[in-house]
């Protein structure tokens, strides 16, 4: 079964080790990711500003990118591009006048209402091939791995666009289940990274870091469960001055997508485990799930 | 071609000033606001010599390819701005035209020998990239037809082959740089995106280094002496006497005279 995709600017340069594995696992579950051809930026984050309507273009072209090539429905992987497209698209079903506006204002596309389904890959999984199937195309189970899933802001919030129940989500532990992992339950798992505030105020990485992946191990966790390349980049480089200023262990950071692929017996090459930080290189070796 | 009717009153005049010119045929068009009665199927960089101006820039190759003569212009009734090259596009009835041949954006200083193919590379050279918002005004202003937003997201993707090819027949006028709401400098991108891809991408062309190296061992020395030495007559013969390769010829045809190949 073939579904449009979305990838997002980071999955093509320093997040490949979220995408790949991804193309990859679909493919042996029986699904082809099919890039959308002539994507753009998806804005990155949502314009809050109520008149700002040009920096909802970037993310519209794309949903009129989707329907133009005859899809109804996209997947994303991104937390960050979801967040940005799925507003957006509730702002073209919902809003008429603002719908109108930038319908008039890209003259050179068609038209477009909201008519595109915006879906996460976690939402396919949980949804469409469900906890039971996936647990049974499961070929090596990460048993014994002990793993924190963290969620972060984008996948849950606003409510209106969240993939699962925006206080106590379940589905990444639900993932992790069906891989045959053992998911680590931590009062920090929906809380920011820092986001983009860290840009400006490089200084605050630590401190994020310090919170989540500090709660993460005293509860027990081995490892940490990104779906977002900007939770990864926060966190990763915030346990990096924390291991070397503070002597703080330090535990690997995982996307979803390279356990999946993991727990399938794919290739690990596809899952470009040299790109994480944390070293799960040397992790999984120890726990016998890497040669 | 008939003569509008807004435009007889003029044309009527202009044929009492040019003693006997047919009534037919003179349009008026607006160069900067000012208004100038032109013969039609003139190109706009004909047509605004023929009002008298005259180019010491702003016009170069007069054949659609040095990307000089970046022309805008508007029509009645039609709020967009349109884009030409003014030595190929034929004037209109009342079209307002201004050209912008030379339109400022910096661009970035680099030792070409020390860039790698990475994405980051045009990232450094170049953060405005990141500043688009996919208003796709620059993809509207291109004169040339090329998708310009298509290759600035090929360079946000890192796609530096992907967007060289896309932008392949940039001509650098300029005019999508003039349009760009993020302030980007698209022509100066994809110059360096092309750059990259034609020294660190695309594959070596193996016979090249092959036919260069016989060169530099002196293949052709014997040749080039023997002409060196003839004199403008026999230089004039040996034109007129040269081989050429058929109209008709195929694919396969090679001259008579291998000696050169």
């Amino acid at each position: 079964m073939q579904l449009a995709y979305y990838p997002g600017c980071t999955l093509k340069t320093k997040a490949r080790n979220l995408e790949e594995p991804a193309v990859a696992s679909l493919e042996a579950l029986g699904f082809r990711l099919e890039e959308i051809d002539r994507w753009n930026c998806c804005g990155a984050v949502y314009s809050l500003a109520d008149d700002d309507l040009i920096h909802q273009v970037a993310p519209v072209r794309n949903l009129i990118r989707v329907k133009e090539q005859g899809n109804d429905r996209v997947v994303i992987l991104c937390s960050f591009c979801l967040n940005a497209l799925k507003r957006a698209n509730l702002l073209m079903k919902g809003d008429v006048e603002k719908r109108d506006t930038l319908n008039r204002f890209m003259d050179e596309e068609p038209d477009y209402g909201g008519e595109v389904k915006v879906l996460h890959l976690l939402e396919v999984l949980r949804d469409e091939i469900g906890w039971e199937n996936l647990a049974a195309k499961v070929g090596q189970p990460l048993r014994g791995l002990k793993l924190a899933p963290y969620y972060g802001c984008t996948l849950l919030r606003p409510r209106e666009v969240a993939i699962d129940d925006v206080e106590n989500p379940t589905v990444l532990q639900e993932f992790l289940g069906a891989l045959g992992a053992t998911p680590v339950f931590f009062p920090e798992s929906t809380r920011c990274c820092g986001s983009y505030q860290v840009v400006s105020n490089p200084g605050d990485i630590p401190g994020y870091a310090r919170d989540i992946l500090g709660s993460a191990v005293m509860n027990g966790a081995e490892g940490l469960v990104l779906t977002c390349p900007l939770c990864d980049y926060d966190l990763g480089k915030g346990q990096d001055e924390l291991v070397k200023k503070e002597g703080f262990k330090g535990i690997p950071l995982f996307y979803f997508t390279q356990l999946l692929a993991l727990a399938l017996g794919l290739n690990p090459g596809v899952a470009h485990f040299e790109l994480n930080y944390g070293s799960p290189e040397a992790f999984l070796r120890e726990r016998g799930l890497l040669s | 071609m008939s003569v509008t009717k807004r435009n007889e009153e003029p044309a009527k005049k202009a044929v009492k000033e040019s003693a006997g010119a047919p009534p037919v045929g003179l349009i008026p068009i607006y160069v900067m606001g000012k208004r100038y009665e032109v013969p039609e199927g003139l190109t706009l960089m004909k047509a605004m010599e023929h009002a008298g101006y005259k180019f010491i820039r702003g016009c170069g190759c007069r054949g659609g390819t040095c990307g000089a003569c970046g022309t805008v212009y508007r029509k009645p009734g039609d709020y967009r701005l349109q884009v030409a090259l003014a030595c190929q596009k034929t004037v209109e009835p009342d079209m307002h035209i201004s050209q912008i041949p030379f339109f400022p954006a910096n661009r970035a200083v680099f030792e070409f020998d020390r860039l790698t193919a990475a994405p980051e590379e045009v990232f450094k050279l170049y953060p405005e990239l990141f500043r688009c918002v996919a208003c796709n005004a620059c993809t509207k202003a291109c004169p040339q037809g090329i998708e310009v937003m298509d290759a600035v997201s090929a360079l946000k993707q890192g796609n530096i082959a992907g967007a060289a090819e896309i932008a392949f027949e940039c001509i650098q006028c300029g005019l999508c740089t003039s349009r760009c709401f993020g302030e980007l400098m698209q022509y100066h991108m994809f110059q360096l995106a092309r750059r990259i891809y034609g020294a660190r991408i695309a594959p070596r062309a193996e016979h090249l280094a092959g036919m260069t190296e016989a060169i530099a061992d002196g293949r052709y020395e014997e040749f080039l002496d023997r002409l060196q030495g003839m004199s403008e007559d026999e230089l004039k013969e040996l034109y007129r006497e040269r081989e050429i390769e058929p109209v008709t010829a195929g694919e396969d045809w090679t001259p008579e005279d291998k000696a050169y190949l």
